[in-house]
C-alpha cells in the first residue's frame, strides 16, 4: 500500500499520540491535536490506537491511493469525497487502487484524521512518528506533506482480513465500498461551532484580579487567526493580575491557558513548548481536548469551571469507553 | 549534616499532571532538592508515570490517569499525591551525587561571536576579559526547555551582563553562545533571536539520533572552554561523523 499526495492542502502532517518521554530534554510532545479522533481512526482500521495517521487541517489535500486500501476518516467534517462522491466518516472504507480522496469546504471542525490499515512505513524518531515541524524531525522527512510525496504503508493487521475481503467483494461503482455501520456517537463529543470547554483553575489562578477571574468564566473568547498547532491565541476581555508578579519558568502542558502581560490568553496545544513563564490561569480538561482541537478560527469558546475529581471522572469514563470499543471492534472485524 | 526539606507544595496541573514545588527562588540549594527528587522518581517510577520535567524550583510529573486509577478503581490524583509524599519522605538532597561536569568547547569572537566587541564595550572590558570571565565560571543547568536541548544556565558573572539586541536577528546558527541580560545560553537549533552572540560551540546540543537526544540534562555543571577556529573545525567534523 502506498499513497501519493497530489496536493498537500493547508497543513497535512503525519501524527501519532505524541513523542512521550522527552519533555525534560525540551523536546515537545507533538502528536495529534485531536488525539481521541486519531485513536478512533486507527482502531477503525485495526491499527494500534497510537499508530501514525494523517492530520488534515481545514483545507484538505488530494490523495491518490496507488493500491487497494482500507481507511477511516474521523474528527472534523471537511467534506471528504472519493472520486468526487461523498464518502462516509467514522467507519472502515475500502478504496480501490487509482482512487482519489479530496475534500471540500469545511463543514464542522478543523482537523480530520485519516488512518490507513497497517499505518505508514516511516521511521520512528525518539519513540514517535509525530512530525515536529520546528526541529524538522519525525513524520515524513520531518515536514508537512508536499505535492508528489509518496508514503509507503505497512501490511494491515491480520484482524482486519475478513472485513477487508468482504469489502473487496462489495460492488464499488465509485471506486470505494463502505461498511453499513458507524462508530457510535458516544465515543466522540458532538462538535458544535462555538463550544463550551470545561476547565480547571490553573496554578496561578489566585494571582488574577477577581473581575478577570469572573470574566474568564462568563464571557466568550474568540479564536484568532494567530492560532496554530503550538497554541491558540484568544481574543476577549482583558485578563489582569492583581499585582505584577514574575513567575519562574516551569512546566506547561496541552490545554494550559496562560496569560501574557497584554492580558489576552493563549491556550497551549500539541506543539506547545515544554516550559513557560506566563501565569497559568486555567487548564482545559483532557476530556474536552477534541472540542478544543476542532474549534475553527473566528469561533467563540465559552469556558466552564469544573473541579479535578469531575475532570478525572470524565477522563476515566472516556478511557473505559475506548476499552469497550476495542472489544466491540474485534467482533465487528470478524464479520 | 542532614539538610532539612523545605516546605513542598503539590499543585495539580490539570487532570494528568502535577507540580511538586520546592521553593520560589532560583538557588542551587533549592535545585539540589529538585534534582534529588527527580532522581528518586526516575529510580522508582509508579505505574502510570509518563514523564517528568524538572525546572528551577519544580518537578512536574505527567501521569496516565487511567493507568494510575487501575482502570477506574481509584482516584488518580489521590494515588499520585500519595506516591509523591511517599518519595518525599526520607528524601536527601543530591550532595551524594555530584553534578555531572560537562565541558563545552567554544570558539569565541570573529564570525562565530559577532557581538563579542559590543559586550566588551558595554561592560568597559576588553574582548579577552569577556572571554576570561565567561569561560572562568561554572554554570548549573537548572532546566532544559524553550527548544530541544536548550539549557537554562545559572552562574554568569554580572560583569558581562548585556541587554538583548534591539532588533533580533532573523537566524542564529545552531551552537551559538549568547548573552541576554544576566543569562547566558546556547542555541541548539538555528532560530531567530535577540541574544548577543559571543561565540559558537561545535557540539550538537540536540541530536535526535542520539539517546538521550539532549547533550545536557538538568543538574549538569558546565564549563566553557575557549578553542581556536581550527579546533572548532576538527570537533565539528567529528560530530558530523558521529
Amino acid at each position: 500500500m502506498s499513497i501519493k499526495i497530489l496536493s498537500p492542502g493547508l497543513l497535512t502532517t503525519i501524527q501519532d499520540t505524541g513523542r512521550i518521554g522527552h519533555r525534560k530534554e525540551g523536546i515537545i510532545l507533538s502528536g495529534a491535536m485531536d488525539s481521541l479522533a486519531l485513536r478512533l481512526a486507527n482502531l477503525l482500521v485495526g491499527n494500534p490506537e497510537q499508530a501514525a495517521a494523517l492530520e488534515i487541517t481545514l483545507t484538505g489535500p488530494k490523495i491518490l491511493f496507488q493500491e487497494n486500501c482500507l481507511l477511516a476518516l474521523t474528527g472534523a467534517n471537511l467534506n471528504p469525497k472519493i472520486n468526487g462522491c461523498p464518502v462516509k466518516m467514522w467507519r472502515p472504507v475500502m478504496v480501490r487502487a487509482g482512487s482519489i480522496l479530496a475534500f471540500g469546504k469545511p463543514v464542522l471542525g478543523s482537523r480530520t484524521y485519516l488512518a490507513v490499515a497497517g499505518s505508514f512505513h516511516i521511521p520512528k524518531i525518539l519513540g514517535s512518528y509525530a512530525t515536529y515541524l520546528k526541529a524538522g524531525i519525525g513524520g515524513f522527512n520531518g515536514r508537512a506533506l508536499q505535492t508528489g510525496d509518496s508514503i509507503p504503508g505497512n501490511w494491515p493487521a491480520p484482524a482486519v482480513a475478513p472485513i477487508w475481503r468482504s469489502l473487496e467483494k462489495k460492488p464499488a461503482p465509485n471506486g470505494f465500498a463502505e461498511v453499513n455501520w458507524r462508530l457510535g456517537s458516544s465515543f466522540y463529543p458532538t462538535l458544535v461551532p462555538n463550544p463550551v470547554i470545561r476547565a480547571l483553575k490553573g496554578p496561578e489562578y489566585e494571582w488574577f484580579a477577581p473581575d478577570s477571574q469572573k470574566a474568564f468564566w462568563e464571557l466568550p473568547f474568540s479564536l484568532t487567526n494567530q492560532s496554530d498547532r503550538m497554541g491558540y491565541r484568544l481574543k476577549g476581555p482583558a485578563l489582569n493580575l492583581l499585582k505584577e508578579k514574575e513567575l519562574l519558568s516551569s512546566a506547561v502542558t496541552f490545554g494550559t491557558v496562560q496569560v501574557p502581560a497584554q492580558g489576552q490568553p493563549i491556550v497551549l496545544m500539541a506543539d506547545h513548548q515544554t516550559t513557560g513563564g506566563y501565569p497559568r490561569l486555567a487548564q482545559v480538561i483532557t476530556a474536552d481536548f477534541s472540542l478544543l482541537a476542532q474549534v475553527q478560527p473566528g469561533a467563540k469558546i465559552q469556558y466552564k469551571e469544573i473541579n479535578l475529581p469531575e475532570a478525572q471522572g470524565l477522563l476515566l469514563a472516556q478511557e473505559k469507553r475506548m476499552n469497550h470499543l476495542k472489544n466491540i471492534l474485534s467482533l465487528k472485524f470478524k464479520t | 549534616m542532614k539538610k532539612k526539606l523545605p516546605p513542598v507544595q503539590i499543585i495539580p496541573l490539570g487532570d494528568a499532571a502535577v507540580i511538586v514545588q520546592f521553593g520560589e527562588i532560583i538557588s542551587p540549594a533549592i535545585h539540589a532538592w529538585v534534582k534529588a527528587f527527580a532522581e528518586k522518581i526516575a529510580q522508582h517510577p509508579f505505574s502510570g508515570f509518563v514523564e517528568m520535567v524538572p525546572a528551577y524550583t519544580t518537578v512536574t510529573i505527567h501521569y496516565n490517569a487511567w493507568v494510575v486509577s487501575q482502570e477506574g478503581k481509584y482516584n488518580p490524583y489521590d494515588e499520585v499525591v500519595g506516591f509523591i509524599q511517599h518519595q518525599l519522605a526520607n528524601l536527601t538532597p543530591g550532595h551524594k551525587n555530584k553534578p555531572r561536569p560537562v565541558e563545552i568547547p567554544v570558539c569565541y569572537g570573529g564570525d562565530f561571536g559577532p557581538d563579542l566587541d559590543f559586550v566588551a564595550d558595554h561592560n568597559h572590558l576588553t574582548p579577552a576579559e569577556v572571554i576570561a570571565l565567561h569561560a572562568g565560571g561554572h554554570y548549573l543547568v537548572y532546566m532544559i526547555g524553550f527548544a530541544p536541548g536548550f539549557p537554562y544556565l545559572g552562574g554568569m558573572s554580572n560583569k558581562i551582563a548585556t541587554p538583548r539586541k534591539k532588533t533580533p536577528r532573523t537566524t542564529i546558527p545552531a551552537g551559538s553562545v549568547g548573552i541576554a541580560g544576566t543569562q547566558t545560553g546556547i542555541y541548539p537549533l538555528s532560530t531567530p533571536g535577540g541574544w548577543q552572540l559571543i561565540g559558537r560551540t561545535p557540539l550538537a546540543l540536540f541530536n535526535p539520533d542520539r539517546e538521550p537526544a539532549s547533550l545536557l540534562q538538568a543538574g549538569d555543571l558546565i564549563k566553557f572552554v575557549p578553542i581556536t577556529v581550527a579546533r572548532y573545525a576538527e570537533i565539528k567534523q567529528r560530530e558530523n561523523e558521529y
